[in-house]
C-alpha cells in the first residue's frame, strides 16, 4: 500500500492538555479519509501539525514515504498539502480569479497577466468539476462557491493533498451533496482527501477510510463501507465516567420557558436556529446536547436577548419576550450563564465585587440616586464569596483577570443563581474547569431545580448531559432531532443523534 | 498593590525617557540641558538659582499655563474611560470659548452670578460639538477619530469668523473686553503673584477635578461607563444600554472642554481672540490623560508637568535654548506611551498565548 | 468667467500637496495602517526641503535639491510611525497624534538652531514655474495647464496614474491591498504581512515629505510653523472623500483647492460676496463629515486598517 501521509506516533501537548496522544494516522494515496471525533478529539490539532501551523513534540511525519519536517505552511505547500480552512481566508472586495492568484501571480511584465490567471482558473474549474464565476467578487457570491473558492486555491499551487475542516459547517444540504461530487471527482484525478469532521453521514456519503480519536487518543481507523454508524458513533463517543452527581426525581411543573417555531440567523448570515420548539417546566433541568456549532450558541443567546430573533416566539411564563431588551428579560426572571466567560460572563478589568453587581447595579440596595453604595456592594461580595467558596486573592477587590478559570466560573454562577431566576439558561458551564469546581456547580444547578426553577442546561459534555438532565434534546443543524429521557439513553443513542442521525423509534417525550 | 505600583512606576520611566530624550538633543545641538532644568525649576519655584532671586509671577504663570490642559485632560481621559478617543478636545474648547465671550458680553448679570453663566454656557456649547462624533459614532458606527479631527477645523474658522463678524472686533485679533462681572480675573491674586495672569480659574478646575473622579468612581454613571470602555460584550450582556453611554460620554468629555476655553477667555485673557492656528490644547490634553493614567489624580499630577514645560518656554527661549524642545519633549513621551501599551499587549499575549484549535487548558 | 481662469492655476497649486500627500495616505491605509501623521510629515518635508534651498542657493537645481532631501526626511521619519505601530503594536492614532507634535517640536527647533529664528531663511528663487513648450499655446487649456506651472503639479498627476497602476494593476499592489482587507488571507497565502507594511508607510512618508516640500516651495518664502497650516489634515479628507481611490483623490483634492482658491476670490464674485471667507477654509472638513455618513453603511476603507494584525491568530 502507497501510503501518502503518514503521521506515526504523534503526541502534542498545549498547557494542561494533551491534544494528541501516540496517535498514527497512515492515509493511503488516492483516498478520501475521515477524522473523526468530538470537540476536543484532537483532529483538529492533528491536521494543524500536518499543515505546519504547529510542531509535534515527538513522533515522524513521513509526505510519500520520506519523513519530512514541517515548519510552517509554506513548507507544506512545497510539499503539496494544502488545507480548505473553517473559517475561510478570502479577501472579501476581491474576485475569485484574485484570491486564487494571490501571492502568485502570473505576470506580464510589470503587470498581473489577468488573462492568463482567468485562463487558468477556468482550466482548473473544469477540470475539477468546481463551478465558479472568475470575475465575480467574494462580497457576492454564495458561500458553496467561496469554499470552492478555497479548494482552487490549493490546486493553483498544485496541491495533492488536500485537508478539509469541517467543510460542510456551513454549506446548505445541496451545497453538501455538491462538495461529496466536488471531493469524489478530485480523488478520481488522483488527489488524496483529509476530512476532518464529526458528521457520520457524510463520512458514509463519500469517506473510503476514517480515524476516530477521542481525549486525544486513537481509536482505532476503520474501512467506512464495512463499518455501520453506529459503531462509529460508539468508537467516538465511548465511555468515559467520571462521577455521578446526587439528584432525586424531578417534579415538573408548569412550563416556565416555552420556545415557540423560532429562527435565528447566525453571524453569517444564514439560519443558525430552524423552526425550533422546545418547552423547560419548572423544576426540570433539560439539557442540550449537540456538537458546537449546530446552532445552540444562537438558541441561548435569542433565549436571553443577545441576538435577534428571525420570526417566532419566546415565552416567559407565557409572556412572549421575544422583543425585550436583554435588561428587562433579566428583571423579569432569565438568568445567563454564558459560554463564553470572558466576553460576556465578565468584565476582567472590574473587580470581583463590581462584578457581582453588574446587572444590579443601578438599584438598590447597591445605589441610591446614582450613587453607588460600596459598602453594600462589598457585603453582597462578601456573602457570595462565602456561600459559593470562590478562591479570590483579595476577596472583593481582586481583580476578575487575578482569578483563576475555575473560580472565574463560580462567580458568574454565584451571581446568576443569587438573583434566583425562574428561568436558568446555562451554556457550557464547566468548560475548562476541574473536578472538584465541576461537582460543584452541578450540585447549585440541581439545587436551584429542586427549588422549582426551571434549567436550560447547554453542553458539549455528553457525561454532564447526561448526569444532570432530567431531559435530553438534542440539537443538530438548527433543529431539535430528538427529545429523550436522561434515565432511559445512553451516550451511543445519543452520539447517534448528535451526529445528524434521528432516533430510529422515535422515542419523544 | 502590584497594580498600583505600576501605574505610577510606567508613566514615571515614560516621563524620565522623554527628558532624556531632550536632553541628548540639546546635547547634540550644542545647547546645555543644564541650563533647561534651571528654567524649568525657576519657572515652577519662581527661583532663579543662579542668581539667587525669586519671582512669584512665575509660579502664577505656571499655574496658569496647568489649568486648560487639566481640563482639557480630564475631557480626554473621560472619553478614553469609555472607550473612545477624543482628539477634538481643542474644537470643544473653542466653541466652549465663543459661548464664554457671547456670554460674557451679550449678558448682564451681577459678579458671581454672571461667570457661572459664562462657565455654564462654555459647558453646554463644548458638550454639543462632542455630542455631534458620540452620536454619529452610536448611530453610524462612523469612527470619532476623523469627525473630530475634522470639526476642530471647523471651530477654529468658526471662532474666527465669530469674533470678526459677530463680535465684531475692531482690530480682526481680539474682541472688547469682556466685561468684570464676568472675568475670572483677580486682583488680589495677580497682586500675589507679582502681576502674573493667576486667576479664580483654579475652581472650576479643581472642582472638575473632583467632579470626573466622584462622577467615574462614585456613580452608577460612571459604573457603566467603565463597564463600556473595558468589555463592550460584557457591558451589553448585563443589560447596559451601549450607544446611550458612547453619545452621553463625549459630551460629558465636550463639557469639560469647554469649560478649558471659559477659562482660557476669561481667566488668563479678558476678551476673545482669533486664532491663526490651533493652539495645541487638545494634543497637551492627549499628553495629559495618557501619562495620568486617565485617572483624576493622574491628570492633575501630569497636567502640572506639562504645565511646567509650557510656562517654562519663554524662560529657556531667553536662555537661547529654543523653547520647541518642550513639544519635543512632551512628544517623545507620548510617543513611548503609545510603545508602552504595545509592549505591554505584546506581553500579554506572549504570557497568556493559547494557540487556536487547543483545547481549553483544564484546572489542576 | 475670467475669474475661473484666473482661479484654475492657483486652484491647482493648493490641490498639488493635498493629492500628494493623500496619496501618501493612501499607500499606507491599503497596507493596513491608519496614518493620521501626514500634517507632521509634511512638516518636516516642508522644513527640510526650505532649509536646503536655502542652504543651496544660488544653484539653479537648489529647489530640487531640497524637495530630494524632503522626501529623504519625510522617509526616516515615518520609520518611527512604522515601528511603533507595526513592531510594537502602539495604538496607531497615537502614534500619529505624537509625531505630529514631535514634527512641529523638531522642525522649529532646528530653525533656531540653524537659523537663529523660529522659521527657515527666505528662499531667493524657491521653485521656478515652467512651461510645456507647444502645448503652452493651446487656446484655454494651453494658459491653464501648460502655462507657467510648477513641476510638482505634473508630478502629482503623474503620481496618481503612477499609483493607480502600482495598485491595481501590479502583484505589488494586489498583495499591498490584500493586507490591508484581510491580513491572515494574505499571510496564509505567502504574503509577507510586516514588510508590505512597512513599504506602505514609508512611502506614505515618502511622499508626505515630498507634499510638504511642494506646499513650502510653492505657497510660501520660507517655512513657518503655520505653513502645513492643516493640509495634512485635508489630504486625509481627500483620501476618505476619494473613497481610497487614487482618480477619486485627485478629484477630491482639486475640488477641496478649488474651494480654497475661492476662498480668496469670492469677493470678487457677485453671488458669493456675502459668504465669510471663514467658511469657505470650513467647507473640506464638513464635506469629509457628511460624505463620512453617507458611506458608513457601505465599508469603503480598507477593511483591516487600524487594527492590530496578530501574526499569530488564524
Amino acid at each position: 500500500m502507497a501510503y501518502v501521509i503518514e503521521m506515526l506516533d504523534i503526541t502534542k501537548s498545549f498547557p494542561g492538555v494533551r491534544a494528541n496522544d501516540g496517535v498514527t494516522v497512515q492515509v493511503e494515496q488516492g483516498t478520501i479519509h475521515a477524522l473523526l471525533g468530538e470537540n476536543g478529539a484532537g483532529k483538529s490539532t492533528l491536521m494543524s501539525i500536518l499543515f505546519g501551523l504547529y510542531q509535534p513534540d515527538s513522533g515522524i511525519i513521513k509526505v510519500r514515504g520520506k519523513a519530512v519536517r514541517i515548519a510552517n505552511p509554506n513548507t507544506a505547500n512545497a510539499l503539496g498539502i494544502g488545507m480548505v480552512h473553517q473559517h475561510f481566508k478570502l479577501v472579501h472586495n476581491f474576485t475569485v480569479t484574485e484570491n486564487i492568484i494571490l501571492g502568485l501571480e502570473p505576470r506580464a511584465g510589470l503587470v498581473i497577466d489577468r488573462k492568463g490567471a482567468a485562463r487558468r482558473v477556468r482550466e482548473l474549474s473544469d477540470l475539477y468539476g468546481l463551478k465558479v464565476d472568475p470575475e465575480a467578487r467574494i462580497e457576492d457570491i454564495s458561500v458553496g462557491m467561496q469554499q470552492r473558492v478555497e479548494i482552487l486555491k490549493m490546486l493553483y499551487r498544485d496541491a495533492e493533498i488536500l485537508i478539509f475542516d469541517e467543510p460542510t459547517a456551513v454549506l446548505t444540504p445541496q451545497e453538501i451533496h455538491e462538495l461529496m461530487g466536488i471531493m469524489r471527482r478530485l480523488v478520481k484525478e488522483g488527489k488524496t482527501i483529509l476530512l476532518i469532521t464529526h458528521k457520520l453521514k457524510e463520512i458514509k456519503a463519500a469517506a473510503d477510510a476514517c480515524t476516530v480519536l477521542r481525549r486525544g487518543r486513537l481509536i482505532g481507523t476503520v474501512p467506512v463501507a464495512e463499518t455501520s454508524e453506529q459503531r462509529m458513533a460508539e468508537m467516538m463517543v465511548g465511555r468515559e465516567v467520571s462521577f455521578h452527581v446526587e439528584k432525586g426525581d424531578s417534579r415538573p411543573g408548569k412550563v416556565l420557558l416555552q420556545v415557540d417555531r423560532l429562527n435565528v440567523r447566525n453571524p453569517k448570515g444564514l439560519l443558525g436556529v430552524k423552526d425550533l420548539s422546545l418547552e423547560v417546566r419548572a423544576g426540570e433541568i433539560l439539557g442540550i446536547c449537540g456538537i458546537d456549532g449546530n446552532g445552540q450558541t444562537e438558541l441561548v443567546q435569542a433565549i436571553t436577548g443577545l441576538a435577534a430573533v428571525e420570526s417566532g416566539r419566546i415565552l416567559l411564563d407565557g409572556e412572549d419576550i421575544a422583543g425585550r431588551s436583554i435588561k428587562d428579560r433579566a428583571q423579569r426572571g432569565v438568568g445567563h450563564i454564558p459560554e463564553d466567560r470572558h466576553k460576556h460572563g465578565l468584565i476582567l478589568d472590574f473587580r470581583l465585587d463590581e462584578n457581582f453587581v453588574v446587572h444590579a447595579y443601578d438599584r438598590e440596595p447597591f445605589s441610591r440616586l446614582g450613587v453607588l453604595d460600596f459598602g453594600r456592594i462589598r457585603a453582597h461580595a462578601e456573602r457570595l464569596i462565602q456561600e459559593f467558596d470562590v478562591r479570590c486573592g483579595q476577596g472583593g477587590a481582586t481583580p476578575a483577570r487575578a482569578m483563576s478559570g475555575g473560580n472565574q466560573q463560580k462567580a458568574i454562577v454565584a451571581r446568576e443563581i443569587d438573583r434566583s431566576p425562574e428561568v436558568l439558561v446555562v451554556a457550557q458551564p464547566t468548560r475548562g474547569l476541574d473536578v472538584g469546581a465541576i461537582e460543584y456547580i452541578h450540585k447549585r444547578i440541581v439545587a436551584e431545580r429542586d427549588k422549582g426553577k426551571a434549567i436550560l442546561l447547554v453542553s458539549m459534555e455528553l457525561d454532564e448531559i447526561l448526569d444532570v438532565s432530567d431531559r435530553i434534546a438534542v440539537i443538530y443543524g438548527g433543529e431539535i432531532v430528538g427529545v429523550v429521557d436522561a434515565a432511559a439513553t445512553d451516550e451511543n443513542e445519543l452520539g447517534l443523534m448528535m451526529a445528524g442521525c434521528r432516533t430510529p423509534a422515535g422515542r419523544e417525550h | 498593590m502590584k497594580h498600583a505600583r505600576s501605574a505610577i512606576l510606567v508613566p514615571l520611566a515614560v516621563i524620565l525617557l522623554g527628558f532624556a530624550l531632550g536632553a541628548a538633543v540639546l546635547v547634540a545641538t550644542g545647547r546645555s540641558p543644564v541650563d533647561m532644568f534651571y528654567a524649568m525649576l525657576q519657572s515652577v519655584s519662581g527661583k532663579n538659582l543662579r542668581a539667587g532671586t525669586f519671582n512669584p509671577r512665575y509660579i502664577g504663570e505656571f499655574i496658569v499655563q496647568s489649568m486648560p490642559i487639566m481640563l482639557t485632560g480630564l475631557s480626554v481621559g473621560f472619553a478614553f474611560r469609555t472607550g473612545l478617543f477624543n482628539i477634538g478636545a481643542e474644537g470643544q474648547l473653542m466653541v466652549g470659548s465663543i459661548a464664554a465671550v457671547a456670554v460674557g458680553l451679550w449678558v448682564q448679570a451681577p459678579p458671581v452670578v454672571h461667570v457661572v453663566l459664562v462657565l455654564a454656557a462654555a459647558m453646554l456649547a463644548g458638550g454639543i460639538w462632542g455630542a455631534i462624533p458620540g452620536f454619529l459614532k452610536a448611530r453610524f458606527n462612523v469612527h470619532e477619530v476623523v469627525v473630530t479631527i475634522m470639526l476642530n477645523y471647523v471651530a477654529l474658522y468658526l471662532n474666527n469668523w465669530a469674533i470678526v463678524d459677530i463680535f465684531k472686533s475692531v482690530d480682526r485679533i481680539k474682541t472688547e473686553v469682556i466685561p468684570e462681572t464676568a472675568l475670572l480675573k483677580s486682583a488680589a491674586l495677580a497682586g500675589m503673584t507679582n502681576g502674573s495672569r493667576l486667576n479664580w480659574g483654579f475652581v472650576p478646575v479643581l472642582l472638575s477635578i473632583l467632579v470626573y473622579w466622584f462622577v467615574i468612581e462614585k456613580t452608577t454613571f460612571g459604573f457603566s461607563l467603565r463597564a463600556v470602555g473595558f468589555n463592550k460584550d460584557g457591558a451589553r450582556f448585563a443589560g447596559m444600554k451601549v450607544n446611550r453611554n458612547i453619545v452621553s460620554s463625549m459630551i460629558i468629555a465636550g463639557a469639560f472642554a469647554g469649560l478649558a476655553g471659559a477659562v482660557i477667555t476669561v481667566g488668563t485673557f479678558s476678551f476673545g481672540r482669533a486664532l491663526p492656528a490651533a493652539e495645541g490644547y487638545g494634543f497637551d490634553g492627549i499628553a495629559v490623560a495618557l501619562v495620568g493614567g486617565n485617572a483624576a489624580i493622574g491628570v492633575l499630577l501630569s497636567g502640572l508637568l506639562f504645565g511646567m514645560l509650557k510656562a517654562a518656554q519663554p524662560l529657556m527661549q531667553s536662555q537661547g535654548i529654543p523653547k520647541e524642545i518642550a513639544s519635543i519633549i512632551q512628544a517623545s513621551i507620548v510617543l513611548f506611551i503609545a510603545m508602552k501599551y504595545g509592549i505591554e499587549y505584546l506581553m500579554r499575549k506572549l504570557r497568556f498565548h493559547k494557540p487556536a484549535g487547543a483545547p481549553e487548558e483544564v484546572e489542576p | 468667467m475670467s475669474i475661473l481662469l484666473t482661479m484654475i492655476p492657483i486652484a491647482l497649486v493648493y490641490a498639488t500637496p493635498l493629492v500628494i500627500a493623500a496619496l501618501g495616505g493612501l499607500f499606507s491605509e491599503r497596507s493596513g495602517i491608519v496614518n493620521i501623521a501626514l500634517e507632521g510629515i509634511m512638516m518636516i518635508g516642508g522644513f527640510t526641503a526650505a532649509s536646503v534651498t536655502v542652504v543651496m542657493e544660488p544653484n539653479p537645481m537648489a529647489a530640487y535639491y531640497g524637495i530630494l532631501a524632503g522626501i529623504l526626511a519625510g522617509v526616516l521619519f515615518s520609520l518611527l510611525h512604522a515601528f511603533a505601530s507595526i513592531n510594537l503594536k502602539a495604538d496607531q492614532v497615537v502614534s500619529g497624534t505624537a509625531l505630529i507634535i514631535l514634527a512641529g517640536g523638531v522642525t522649529v527647533y532646528l530653525c533656531q538652531i540653524f537659523f537663529d529664528q523660529q522659521r527657515t531663511n527666505a528662499f531667493t528663487t524657491g521653485l521656478s514655474k515652467v512651461s510645456v513648450p507647444g502645448l503652452a499655446n493651446l487656446p484655454v487649456l494651453g494658459t491653464l495647464l501648460f502655462k507657467d506651472v510648477y513641476p510638482t503639479s505634473y508630478a502629482a498627476f503623474l503620481l496618481v496614474l503612477l499609483t493607480w497602476f502600482a495598485v491595481y494593476k501590479t502583484p505589488f499592489g494586489l498583495r499591498l491591498r490584500a493586507c490591508g482587507e484581510h491580513p491572515q488571507a494574505a499571510a496564509s497565502m505567502g504574503v509577507h504581512v510586516l514588510g508590505m507594511r512597512y513599504t506602505g508607510v514609508l512611502l506614505s512618508g515618502a511622499l508626505a515629505g515630498l507634499a510638504g516640500a511642494a506646499m513650502v516651495l510653492t505657497q510660501d518664502i520660507q517655512y513657518t510653523l503655520g505653513s502645513i497650516h492643516g493640509a495634512g489634515f485635508i489630504a486625509l479628507a481627500c483620501l476618505i472623500f476619494g473613497k481610497w481611490n487614487p482618480f477619486g483623490v485627485l478629484g477630491a483634492g482639486l475640488f477641496f483647492g478649488l474651494s480654497q482658491a475661492l476662498s480668496i476670490y469670492a469677493k470678487d464674485i457677485p453671488f458669493l460676496q456675502a459668504v465669510p471667507q471663514d467658511f469657505f477654509f470650513m467647507l473640506p472638513y464638513i464635506l469629509t463629515i457628511v460624505a463620512l455618513v453617507v458611506f458608513s453603511g457601505k465599508s469603503v476603507g480598507p477593511k483591516a486598517a487600524g487594527e492590530l494584525y496578530d501574526a499569530g491568530r488564524r
